[in-house]
């Protein structure tokens, strides 16, 4: 557990984070959503004390971060950025050995647990293993860097911007495989993004922050039903809200007796993809399949009374 | 082999035949003097002077990038960033302090030989490595930077691990520009008498001996984009092997 209490931190007087006390539960995915500004990336910094608060305290698990040696706290929390970061001098496998190194782990345990994490990445370590950063694509290097972030087992990984370098498709996939990933793990993950939808798509909880304050900090489908101010409503999108309302549930939990015809969705679809196949292709109701097969049916008229304001 | 590289490999050979067998380039010399003058320098050996010519230009050239670079890396350092104005201003000095005048002011010190030619060297040495030290340094992706810091690494193990691998090619620049200007000024060395190649070029102004001046130029001149070449070479592979370039 992470305890955010009465957190400020002043450069030349102003306060960048102004008195944000905010609590992170164990397991969890917290997306810290702002504009450019907005104070997001000195708060995550300063869980990892890359930057100091001027006041307030943080806890983890019950302990003040004030008295852990930075460089400790640092190794012991996974640390991914915008751009990866990663050494372009080293291999893949150097760059992920980076922490399991600073601890003094031994050769065949780094080993072993590099190759782990390329296969959980889903990049063959045979030919990944020696290759060099610049040799890889986009995808791969940010794959690299959360694999790097999450080499000596954290219990929290903190996230700063990780997807904002990657063209949409891959963003989509990286940020499904994250997901993934922290449920197999139970990793805690904090991360910082401008992008509501990555927020409501990632987050378990969303903390909203403008000018240094957080606005509000709620599961997705309460930001959405109930913005605690025209500021968070905004950043939804006013017209948004009723997609991004469907897109937080998936198909399965929704499945109605009765067949329909035309081309089925899966069961793991969100309920926005779902809404939008019946509106393209203007049916009143779709089939639902399960590994292929027919187990029901979603309709228009059940999706439109989800997508409504929840009373 | 690239063209490139073949007339390299024939000026090393070329060179290496001249400074084992200078006899057998004694006629091609010959035709440059006159009166009977001797056509190969005839005052010691020029394999000897080259390599006291190498040793000087190696010696002062170590001693300036241990001291540049280590000056670099301080006023790169938080606690060091204040020195920063002072060291470069001091690294400049030495560039544009002539060498002669290093020498003519080094020599009532510390006597005629090598020690005064070591000390010019050695201040004309500075200001290239120094300079391209502190790019390399100041120039890292900041998210690198970051990275490292993020995952728990101290001041130095970022320094060893991180910036100075990174920044070597730049570094390796400074030094070779460094290297081959000390090549060529190490020539006037020879007039408080140390034992380099512009001994060679001396004699022959002195004696109006065209075959010794050119001999001495053809060396160091050799020397030099020998060198050049090979740390040029050298660069690029680790620019290619930190993706920063091209192989």
């Amino acid at each position: 557990m992470i305890e955010i209490d009465d957190v400020s931190r002043l450069y030349d007087g102003r306060a960048v984070v102004d008195q944000v006390t905010l609590t992170i539960q164990p397991r969890t995915v917290c997306v810290i959503v702002g504009t450019s500004g907005s104070g997001k990336t000195t708060l995550l910094r300063m869980i990892n004390k890359l930057v100091n608060p001027s006041s307030g305290s943080l806890r983890i698990d019950g302990e003040d971060i004030a008295g852990i040696p930075a460089y400790e706290l640092r190794r012991r929390i996974g640390y991914a950025i915008q751009g990866h970061g990663l050494f372009p001098h080293r291999t893949v496998a150097q760059n992920i050995a980076t922490v399991p190194g600073l601890l003094g782990w031994d050769k065949a345990k780094t080993q072993t647990r590099v190759d782990e994490l390329l296969e959980l990445f889903q990049l063959d370590p045979v030919s990944f293993r020696d290759r060099l950063p610049h040799q890889l694509s986009g995808g791969e290097q940010q794959r690299v860097g959360v694999a790097r972030a999450l080499a000596a087992r954290p219990n929290i990984l903190l996230m700063d911007e990780p997807y904002g370098a990657l063209d949409p498709v891959i963003r989509a996939k990286a940020q499904d495989d994250l997901l993934a990933i922290q449920r197999k793990l139970g990793t805690t993950i904090v991360l910082v993004t401008h992008d509501m939808e990555e927020a409501i798509h990632l987050g378990d909880t969303i903390a909203v922050m403008a000018h240094g304050k957080l606005l509000q900090s709620a599961p997705p489908a309460e930001i959405i039903a109930r913005p605690a101010s025209d500021f968070v409503a905004n950043l939804i999108g006013s017209s948004e809200r009723p997609f991004r309302l469907l897109s937080l549930s998936r198909v399965g939990d929704h499945v109605e007796p009765g067949t329909a015809s035309g081309t089925p969705v899966d069961v793991t679809a969100s309920l926005r993809d779902a809404y939008a196949e019946l509106l393209w292709s203007a049916r009143t109701a779709l089939p639902v399949t399960r590994d292929g097969q027919v187990i029901g049916q979603v309709t228009l008229a059940a999706l439109a009374r989800l997508a409504a304001r929840p009373q | 082999m690239s063209w490139g590289n073949g007339i390299r490999l024939v000026a090393l050979l070329a060179l290496l035949a001249l400074l084992i067998w200078p006899q057998a380039f004694a006629g091609a010399f010959g035709l440059l003097t006159s009166n009977g003058q001797p056509a190969i320098y005839n005052q010691g050996s020029l394999l000897d002077i080259t390599l006291s010519h190498l040793g000087i230009v190696a010696v002062a050239t170590l001693a300036a990038t241990f001291i540049a670079v280590g000056l670099a890396i301080i006023v790169t350092r938080p606690f060091g960033a204040e020195f920063l104005p002072v060291s470069r201003s001091l690294a400049n000095i030495g560039q544009t302090f002539p060498p002669v005048a290093v020498l003519a002011l080094a020599v009532p010190m510390l006597g005629f030989g090598t020690a005064p030619t070591l000390v010019a060297l050695f201040l004309y040495g500075l200001l290239p490595i120094f300079e391209n030290t502190l790019t390399g340094l100041t120039g890292l992706p900041p998210a690198v930077i970051e990275a490292a810091r993020g995952m728990g690494m101290s001041g130095w193990q970022r320094l060893w691990r991180v910036e100075l691998p990174i920044a070597l090619p730049v570094i390796l620049a400074g030094i070779r520009l460094s290297v081959v200007i000390s090549l060529a000024t190490a020539t006037i060395g020879s007039t408080v008498a140390a034992r380099t190649l512009g001994e060679v070029i001396i004699a022959g102004l002195q004696s109006n001996n065209t075959a010794f001046v050119l001999q001495g130029g053809l060396i160091v001149g050799v020397l030099a984009v020998l060198i050049y070449d090979g740390l040029s070479a050298l660069e690029r592979r680790l620019l290619a092997r930190t993706g920063q370039a091209e192989a």
